[in-house]
């Protein structure tokens, strides 16, 4: 009778029907992590070409039938001649790795690459053969594109202009936070309206005149239009900090009001201390930001080579050498690979900055 | 009327205007000044070769060339066909994956999504060159193409049918800030919500379309919001993958593209602000239209109606 109770009407036992469902869930898991790993493996494929062409020198990135990998021909060099191994299919069925030492149009001589004297003639075309392919890697692509490109200069320019923009976004950006956040002044409302607004204005209908503005100043040329303007603070990242500023407890301010320190000194004090995750969001999205920015380089460095980021030498450097592939594909890997390290070592923040900024996650 | 009640409240807004005044300085010289100057240069014919600068009243001259262009109406056109492509594939591809990303069947779903957002932080530019190698003639794409049966698979670059998924695939590593946009609103949604509806019995479609997606208007809100005003102003991928040159076939001479040419090499400040200005009408158009129909379809689980 017991048994009977926990029956259900499929006859099975409660033991059997929960081993049931356990292995139901086993094999969910095992497709759907499946399914998400062959997409992850899609969306990073041409990654994984990108670093495997890199690595080609001319002739084996045109080698036909080559495969993906870096790879060339097959061969053994016995005195001063070199042999190129193909898979010779013999009569017996069997597919055989043998040197090509002579040969014709009908028949060609092969011999085992362990023994060169053990010849055997093979009928057929040797040009219907397929090589042996081994791993070949061209890894003087990326020391020639060190030189060529002038790596170490771009990569100067690169963070020299990341890290001064970030200290000035970050700066200004806490100052104004701060204002918004913790003062109350007439048209406060209205001024963080207009903020939020700005956020919408596309760029280019203030393109022109900010850059004839440079142009006038003489700053075309210069560093300065990328650098400037970080100093006076911009609205996404002023609207992130706020909203981070806003969560912080007003006791603790008030409490070091009564003890008589100054604005000021609550922000230092006070504030940031308790705010380094969105100071620590903010530093590494401007930074990444400015590792990544094209069109303010591009149109304010244009004729100034030797003060150009990465992104835009990059780009510079591919139209001129685009007939060596490997070359572009190891300079795209140098580019790339300083923010991919950033990102793996402070990834938690990313995701958290993208999430604040939303303001779902408030 | 005293502005302000008290000595302590004037000296509280001092120290206000003190800490937002570099956000007014920008305000005022990289924001205003520029706007109001793009306007004015409308009106003008500009010349800035060298160090003299020429500005010659011209009246609506610049717009009344615009409403003759046919270049420009082409480029109008190219970006809102490209946008018809890119917007829905922008909108849908993030939202699946966060919804595969956010299953509890998955096994080690931190690794994953620290995985898919990771090529959010690659230069374009090298964005650019890695799809552009994998999607040559006798590129690895085509080569799985033609393994699946497909005989003449696409000149990706050089067809007119196929430079728009091509340059899609291009910005595709750009999902990782919409996926993570998701993943927030899809672990906003209370577990209630699914617990009550698998108690009446609905399966994972109908608690999909029921619950889900109208849990995540706001989210789906966002991305649309940014995803317009990013398709409006589409110019990187295409301008690295071509010079700007518009090939094949003026299909990828978008809007954006044609403003930059005509000011950095036809030097034509008036005629570009008049493209600038364009633009922005336009992408105040949509905002208007997408915050004017807000209420109907977007959610707001704290709002009271």
């Amino acid at each position: 009778m017991t048994t009977m109770a926990t029956m259900g009407n499929d006859g099975l036992t409660g033991a059997e029907r929960k081993e049931a469902r356990r292995r139901k869930t086993t094999r969910r898991r095992i497709l759907t992590t499946f399914v998400v790993a062959i997409l992850t493996f899609v969306f990073f494929a041409p990654m994984i070409n990108l670093f495997s062409s890199s690595l080609k020198d001319p002739d084996q990135a045109v080698a036909t039938g080559a495969p993906i990998w870096p790879a060339r021909p097959k061969s053994i060099t016995v005195g001063t001649e070199t042999y190129t191994i193909y898979k010779v299919p013999l009569d017996d069925g069997t597919v055989k790795e043998l040197a090509l030492i002579k040969s014709g149009r009908q028949e060609s001589t092969m011999a085992d690459p362990a023994d060169l004297t053990k010849t055997l003639v093979w009928k057929g075309s040797w040009r219907t053969l397929e090589n042996v392919w081994e791993f070949s890697f061209a890894i003087g692509n990326y020391g020639d594109v060190w030189k060529l490109i002038n790596f170490p200069q771009l990569l100067f320019n690169t963070i020299v202009i990341a890290i001064i923009g970030t200290i000035g976004t970050v700066l200004s950006c806490t100052l104004v936070a701060y204002g918004f956040a913790r003062f109350r002044f007439p048209g406060r409302d209205r001024l963080f309206q207009v903020m939020v607004a700005t956020i919408f204005i596309p760029g280019t209908v203030t393109l022109i005149p900010t850059y004839i503005l440079f142009l006038n100043l003489g700053w075309v040329g210069t560093w300065l239009p990328l650098l400037v303007p970080t100093f006076v603070a911009n609205a996404f990242d002023v609207f992130l900090m706020r909203q981070y500023f806003l969560t912080i407890p007003r006791e603790h301010d008030e409490a070091a009001q009564i003890e008589g320190a100054t604005p000021m000194e609550i922000l230092r004090n006070v504030i940031i201390p308790q705010s380094w995750p969105v100071i620590v969001a903010v530093t590494i999205f401007h930074f990444v930001y400015s590792w990544n920015d094209y069109f303010g380089p591009l149109i304010y460095l244009a004729t100034k080579p030797e003060l150009q980021p990465l992104g835009v030498g990059l780009n510079r450097f591919s139209g001129i050498y685009y007939t060596r592939a490997g070359y572009v594909e190891a300079a795209t890997m140098l580019t790339l690979i300083i923010p991919v390290i950033l990102f793996i070592a402070f990834q938690r923040y990313f995701v958290r900055g993208v999430v604040v900024t939303t303001g779902i996650d408030k | 009327m005293k502005l302000f009640a008290s000595s302590s409240a004037r000296r509280e807004a001092k120290w206000a205007y003190a800490f937002i005044s570099p956000w007014i300085l920008g305000l005022v010289v990289f924001t205003a000044f520029p706007i109001i100057a793009s306007l004015l240069l409308t009106f003008f014919s500009a010349q800035l070769t060298g160090d003299s600068r020429n500005f010659t009243f011209v009246g609506l001259d610049n717009w009344a060339r615009f409403f003759s262009d046919e270049k420009a109406w082409a480029a109008l056109g190219v970006t809102l066909r490209f946008m018809l492509l890119s917007l829905p594939i922008g909108l849908f591809i993030p939202l699946m994956v966060a919804i595969l990303l956010n299953s509890k069947a998955l096994i080690a779903p931190g690794l994953f999504r620290v995985l898919w957002f990771l090529p959010y932080v690659i230069p374009f530019v090298a964005g650019v060159v890695a799809w552009r190698g994998v999607l040559g003639q006798d590129g690895p794409v085509n080569g799985v193409l033609h393994l699946l049966g497909v005989e003449n698979p696409p000149f990706w670059l050089n067809d007119i049918g196929w430079i728009y998924p091509a340059l899609v695939l291009m910005g595709i590593w750009g999902i990782g800030s919409a996926i993570i946009v998701y993943l927030a609103g899809l672990g906003g949604v209370p577990t209630e919500l699914y617990e009550a509806a698998t108690v009446d019995g609905a399966g994972w479609w109908s608690s999909f379309r029921h619950i889900t997606l109208p849990m995540i208007t706001p989210v789906i809100f966002y991305n649309l919001v940014l995803g317009i005003a990013g398709s409006l102003q589409y110019f990187l991928v295409p301008f690295v993958v071509n010079g700007g040159n518009g090939t094949p076939g003026g299909s990828t001479l978008f809007f954006n593209i044609l403003q930059y040419k005509t000011f950095f090499s036809y030097q034509d400040p008036g005629y570009g602000s008049v493209l600038a200005w364009v633009l922005f009408i336009v992408t105040l158009f949509f905002s208007l239209v997408l915050f004017g129909t807000q209420r109907r379809w977007v959610y707001y689980a704290g709002e009271t109606k």
